[in-house]
Order: structure tokens, then sequence, then C-alpha cells
């Protein structure tokens, strides 16, 4: 198995959004365990200091709890924590970047606004 | 005692050509260390010197503070993995384990037998009939059932098929979890060690020109890319590394963070490792 990773940003940052995905997906849910930094590190192909650094992140933003001498584990509200900051972080990595794009194609507030209830409509 | 490997102000000549130039580095306990380096950069030479093969010029290797000199007990320490193979040529691979299990006192042979298997590496065959690929196995067979304080591989990937690369950096993390220690992975193939490595020891023509945690590199670094006239106007006065050009467009990588601010028109990135790699022993230096 090969997690999506590229190299436009810290891997091991790229490694916490994957487990924040796989959590959000309901593959890791809630309360339950998820796999060894060891078995991360060796399926993946990944240095375990840096998959360690990725569990850190998300155990210092309380996505995820050590239980001691068993492993890690999916804090209850993880989903919650993951899309509140997600949401909170969606101008900045959604919003702006394509109204930045939209800009340099010339599309006017109007036509983007239009694009966006199209979606809505289409999605439904 | 201190575990590691140190390499202090070390020189070493082949006639007239300097292969090592005043190096010092320090190899630490746990550490996956990648040894990057153009043809002819010194690399081996440097595995070769900590291995006490050949001898430097001036300066000293230790390991764990013992002079690595003609010392055996600090010598057992260590496992090298060379193009070079030092078995008799006619003997069988599964006598060669067993062989070199009789060397080293934590050898673990039935984890090598396993690797063999996993390998489909013929134990039966003599070491001269192997083909390149499966001659490089062998090798990495028996450095990973080593199980030394410090493991040096030298071109480990050599001849190896896609699926084996792939099959082996698994071994090596999974043998490194178990037991992690002190292995230096010495390589041309930069992008499939990127991950594997933690840190990134950087040679060119003799010289240490880099030695530092790889994510740390990455991050210092980026790559402006735009229309040339203003790549040219925002790299003024900025540690270049060096330019790539495609027409009109330019992109220069620079030794410095991307700032949170570009003028328009220019797009910042993360240079991969292999690109930092190729400008840093194009004459640049990351110091």
């Amino acid at each position: 198995m090969a997690f999506a990773l590229d190299d436009s940003r810290p891997i091991y940052i790229q490694i916490a959004e994957q487990i924040e995905d796989a959590i959000l997906s309901g593959a890791y849910p809630e309360e339950s365990q998820i796999p060894s930094t060891t078995e991360f590190s060796a399926i993946c192909r990944i240095n375990p200091a840096t998959v360690l650094k990725g569990f850190n992140l998300l155990v210092e933003r309380q996505i995820l709890y050590k239980k001691r001498g068993l492993g890690m584990f999916v804090s209850p509200g993880a989903i919650q924590a993951i899309t509140a900051t997600r949401k909170e972080r969606f101008y900045e990595s959604y919003v702006r970047p394509l109204a930045a794009e939209a800009h340099k194609l010339g599309l006017r507030e109007e036509d983007l606004t239009q694009m966006i209830k199209r979606c809505y409509t289409d999605g439904k | 005692m201190e575990n590691k490997i140190q390499v202090t102000d070390v020189c070493k000549h082949y006639g007239n050509t300097l292969a090592l130039d005043h190096v010092s580095v320090t190899l630490e306990q746990p550490c996956i260390y990648g040894l990057l380096g153009r043809n002819g950069a010194g690399k081996s030479t440097l595995l070769n010197l900590i291995s006490n093969r050949v001898y430097p010029d001036a300066g000293t290797v230790t390991i764990d503070g013992q002079d690595c000199r003609d010392n055996d007990q600090a010598l057992g320490k260590l496992f090298l993995t060379s193009e070079k193979n030092l078995y008799p040529e006619s003997m069988r691979v599964g006598d060669a384990i067993r062989w070199t299990a009789s060397f080293y006192s934590d050898f673990d042979q039935p984890y090598a037998l396993s690797l063999a298997e996993a390998y489909e590496l013929p134990l039966k065959k003599k070491i001269k009939s192997l083909s390149t690929g499966y001659g490089s196995i062998f090798k990495l067979v028996v450095a990973l059932a080593a199980n030394t304080p410090y493991l040096l591989l030298d071109e480990p990937v050599l001849g190896l098929d896609a699926h084996h690369r792939q099959l082996f950096y698994r071994q090596l993390l999974e043998s490194y979890n178990k037991n992690p220690r002190c292995i230096v992975i010495s390589t041309h193939l930069i992008e499939e060690v990127a991950r594997v490595i933690e840190r990134v020891v950087i040679l060119n023509e003799g010289r240490l020109v880099c030695h530092e945690a790889c994510d740390e590199l990455l991050q210092r670094c980026c790559c402006i890319t735009g229309p040339a006239e203003a790549v040219d106007r925002f790299a003024a006065g900025r540690k270049v590394l060096g330019y790539d050009a495609l027409g009109g467009l330019k992109a220069c990588y620079l030794l410095e963070p991307a700032p949170a601010e570009l003028p328009a028109g220019l797009q910042a990135s993360t240079p991969d490792l292999q690109q930092l790699f190729i400008n840093l022993t194009n004459g640049g230096t990351a110091k």
C-alpha cells in the first residue's frame, strides 16, 4: 500500500492528513486502534522518525491518544475536531486559490458564484 | 562510551587524485543516513576508510570511541557491503550464510534464511553463478541478518529490479524498527531513498557539502518559478543554488524558505531531494 504523498510539502504533515482522511472516511473509527508507526513505516517505506512526527502532530491536536503498552487510538470526538479545523482553514486552502485562479483567467465574481451554485444544484 | 562513528579531518589520495579532502562527519545511533554524491565524489572511499579497508593519509576514524585501525573489536560492530565480492567464488550461498554467521555474534540465521526465501535466492547455487541482481540480494540478506550496530550499504540496490528494490526498502525498515541502529546507504537512486533516510550526507569532489536532517534541508530551500525577468529580479541578492530555464519560463533554486508573499506571477514550490542534490553538487554549497 502507498499513501498518495507528493514532494510539495513535508511528508510528516501529509501522513497526518492521510490519517485524518482515513478517520473521516470511517476506515479508522473513533476509539479504535490504528496501525503502529512501525507498520506504517515498513508498509509505506517511510523512515519511522517521519511517521512518528506525523503521529505526534495528531496527538498534540488530540485526534489520537496513546494507551500505554497498547498503542495509538482514535480519540472520541476526533471527527468533529478534524472537521472543525478543516472548516477554519477552508477559506485559505480552497477559496483563496480558487479566487486567485479565477482572477488569472479573468472570471468575474458573478461567474464564480454562478458556478458554485451550479455545483450545489448538480450535486443534489 | 559514546555510540557513534566519528570521522575527523580525514584526507585520502589515490595517486594525484584527492578522493577525500578534510572530511569530518559523525554518524550516530539510531539513524538511517543517505550518503549521496556524484560518481567519484568519495562515497566508497569514505565507507572503506570507516571499515579499515583503506587507510587515511591524515585524520582519524573512531567507532564507539575506539580507533578503527586494525581494531577487530571495533570493526566487529560494523558490516559493510560493497560492490566487490569478498567470498570464495565457488562457495555456495547457503554455506556462505552459515560461514558469515560464525564471524558475527548477533547474526540471525533463521532471519537470513527467511529473507533468502522472500527473494527466492537459491541457497544451493554457487556465488559466482549468481546474476548481478541476485549477487546484490545475497549481500543484502547477509548484511541485514548480521545485526551489527553499524551497517554500511554501498549501492545496495545495484542490479535489483523494481519489485526487489521495493521489497528491500520494506525489509530494511522492518529490520531497523526491530533493531534500531546506525545504517548508512550510499546510492544514486535518490528519489527512492528520500523518504527512507532521516539524515543526508552529501559529498562533492571529496568534500562534505551538507550533513543535516532531510526534512530540515528541504524546508529551508525553495524553488521559485515564473517569467525569466521576474525570477531574476526576485533572485538578485539571494542565495541561489541554480537555475532551470524552459523558454521564457525560469525556475530558480534558493537556499532559503519561500517568502509568505511573492511578487505577482511568481510561484513557490519545494524542490525534491534529487533536484536539490543536483543543485548542491553543481558548485553550490549548503553552508
